[in-house]
């Protein structure tokens, strides 16, 4: 795809937080003031070299990036031996995010995010996590600047996510279980926003995907660019080129957006990988974008999963970071415009890409780039011999090794059991 | 009728020199032949507008006994569409009780703001209150209601300061909702002495609305204090937890109990 000469794609969202029709600031009046704040907090703050300054010392000492591009050239064999009688595959790259610190990309907003909470001068954070990558890197940049932590996190997710919630309490921080709605992400994000409301004056909700009320949205999106920018310049650096095109899981799209934004631009397909659970049909699944339609949640307007009266659906995927009805509203509109595609991947096809990476690469990844792993093969072989195909590999999968365990118990026809 | 309805009945209670009482209930909670019932007695009972909530799977700014009571609504079928139904059935015997819907924003927006503006107002609906639709995202809903003369009622809130609230109160019709605690529904009061200045303030920026007052008010004497300033006083979580607990005819007694202390708040 040719972007047109005059393309502004990467100037958005405008000033009212749209990124076309999607987006904006649909919160409740006793929060607008609070958001109003922090975009111009932030405003100031990404045009200030100081706090630019801090931000790269940390992820350069404390977060260990730049996160290394590594070519996966076993997988790459893997998926040309699949191809079709005379096709190709491109080189598969994974972009490994998943060696920062805590784990998973979540701790580059983190970071980005509690410096500010500190410039603004708020004394308590607050968060939601589902997967729980974002409540430990919440509680790990909290517990390095000594400020006092809650998070809020489904009562499924607590159940499901055991190592993770040991590590968050370990780092010292509150975990609220919610049981409200089915017990999920977006249930303790439901809760994370009563907590803010009603503690205006010193709390920071520190919202860990690029979606929620204007400024989140272009906020987690620009400290999680930190993924694209690198990756562009280590491709050019060992290819010589820029890849032909990105690949990454959505969830709420922090991860993708980060990889896709500094890419915007350029001649470079856009892959965002939803979850797709038991199925498209099956009516449990996190595909907001593929099985969604335009609605109103959590601050923005974006695709949401709703039946016909607007009552938002709960999602279901076997990876907790991706089990969530909505996605941040730049995929969105990325979406509708055409700049970016969005392909889905089942439960299934997840826990078989899972165990096909820790095999042929020796990397075990999080069940949330799995769903991406599950179909990096298609797009290199679409992308074909001599092209560069970049995935990222937003976080490992120590945490999901019990979910993965049942699931295998739990399917002993399924195809992947036989490889074990 | 419509927004002229609740004009008419804001200027009765000013020449009886008095606040308004206002019960919140949540349609279909906890199912429609219960909710109707409840309707039809509310006006009975005292109370001078009607605020008449349409669930939502995710009410964020809500606490506990609104989830619950829109989480009953929702297990009852309770729709917006069954909400237009509903007050369809109690306009079908009583023209003068305003009553507005109060909710969240997606329900509406799936439903069609013009259609839902039309459908609306054909049922006998007064004004909309929505819970996550700041004046900054309201334009277009405020378009669509304008044609079928129903308010847009405008929320302010204790963070809401002086430079913000012309903003807040531009194209406010009906009366503003003063949220007097920064917090969810029924947790945390105000302090009485807080809410006056605040409804002074919010009156003059709004050229004279009557300014009604919520969240946190639970008792007669709470709602009494809330009465001697306040053009109006919301009263939600309380009636609906003694709906659930102790069923309709209960409610209606606290509806009364509350009203008898917000009318004679003043003498």
């Amino acid at each position: 795809m040719n972007a047109p000469a005059a393309n502004t794609w990467s100037a958005y969202p405008d000033a009212r937080g749209r990124f076309g029709d999607y987006g904006g600031r649909y919160v409740a009046e006793t929060l607008m003031p609070l958001v109003l704040e922090l975009d111009g907090a932030y405003r100031a703050a990404k045009g200030d070299p100081a706090f630019q300054a801090e931000l790269d010392d940390f992820l350069t000492h404390y977060v260990g990036r730049p996160s290394p591009l590594y070519f996966a050239e076993r997988l790459t064999a893997h998926h040309a031996g699949n191809g079709a009688k005379g096709g190709g595959c491109a080189r598969i790259w994974f972009k490994r995010d998943e060696l920062n610190h805590t784990g998973a990309h979540k701790i580059n907003n983190c970071m980005g995010q509690i410096l500010l909470a500190r410039r603004m001068g708020r004394t308590r954070i607050i968060a939601e996590t589902g997967a729980g990558q974002h409540g430990v890197a919440t509680a790990t940049v909290c517990a390095r600047f000594g400020l006092p932590c809650v998070i809020y996190m489904g009562a499924t997710d607590v159940e499901r996510q055991k190592p993770n919630v040991f590590r968050m309490r370990l780092l010292g921080a509150e975990i609220v279980p919610v049981t409200s709605g089915r017990g999920t992400l977006k249930d303790a994000m439901n809760e994370a926003m009563r907590d803010w409301v009603t503690n205006v004056e010193d709390t920071y909700y520190l919202i860990g995907t690029a979606a929620g009320p204007h400024p989140y949205p272009a906020m987690v999106r620009d400290f999680q660019a930190v993924i694209g920018r690198e990756a562009r310049a280590q491709m050019l650096e060992r290819a010589g080129k820029l890849p032909d095109a990105c690949v990454a899981s959505i969830g709420g799209g922090s991860n993708a957006i980060g990889l896709f934004h500094p890419f915007l631009e350029d001649d470079v397909r856009l892959i965002g990988i939803e979850a797709a659970g038991h199925g498209l049909t099956s009516g449990q699944h996190a595909a907001s974008m593929t099985g969604g339609r335009p609605g109103v949640l959590h601050g923005n307007k974006t695709y949401l999963l709703q039946d016909d009266d607007g009552q938002i659906l709960d999602a279901h995927s076997i990876s907790a970071g991706l089990d969530y009805p909505g996605i941040g509203p730049e995929h969105a509109w990325l979406k509708d415009s055409g700049r970016a595609e969005y392909r889905t991947a089942t439960d299934m096809e997840a826990l078989a890409a899972f165990q096909e990476c820790a095999r042929l690469e020796g990397i075990i990844p999080a069940l949330e780039p799995a769903h991406a792993l599950a179909r990096v093969g298609e797009i290199a072989r679409e992308v074909g011999r001599g092209g560069d195909v970049v995935l990222n590999m937003c976080g490992r999968g120590d945490k999901d090794i019990y979910t993965v365990a049942d699931a295998l118990a739990g399917h002993a026809d399924h195809p992947a059991e036989t490889k074990l | 009728m419509s927004v002229a309805r609740l004009d008419a009945r804001f200027a009765l209670c000013r020449a009886e020199d008095r606040a308004a009482f206002v019960a919140y209930l949540m349609a279909g909670d906890p199912d429609a032949g219960r909710s109707l019932a409840l309707l039809r007695g509310l006006s009975a009972a005292g109370a001078d507008v009607i605020e008449l909530g349409f669930p939502f799977s995710d009410p964020m700014a809500e606490g506990p006994p609104i989830q619950r009571a829109s989480l009953r609504a929702l297990e009852a079928g309770t729709t917006l569409a069954s909400t237009l139904e509903l007050v369809r059935r109690f306009r079908a015997g009583e023209r003068d009780t305003p009553l507005i819907l109060m909710g969240y924003l997606n329900p509406v927006l799936s439903y069609g703001y013009d259609r839902f503006s039309s459908d609306a107002a054909e049922a006998g609906v007064d004004g909309l209150l929505v819970v996550d639709c700041p004046p900054e995202e309201a334009d277009d809903l405020a378009d669509a209601l304008d044609p079928h003369g129903l308010a847009l009622v405008r929320l302010a809130a204790p963070t809401t300061d002086a430079a913000r609230l012309p903003a807040v109160v531009r194209r406010a019709s009906g009366f503003v909702y003063y949220v007097s605690v920064a917090g969810v529904t029924g947790v945390k009061s105000a302090a009485a002495e807080t809410v006056a200045p605040a409804v002074e303030r919010i009156r003059a920026a709004a050229g004279g609305l009557p300014v009604a007052v919520g969240f946190g008010i639970r008792t007669p004497e709470q709602a009494a204090a809330v009465a001697q300033a306040a053009d109006a006083v919301v009263v939600g979580s309380a009636l609906v937890d003694t709906l659930a607990k102790h069923g309709v005819e209960a409610a209606l007694g606290q509806a009364s109990a509350l009203a008898q202390a917000v009318r004679n708040a003043r003498r």
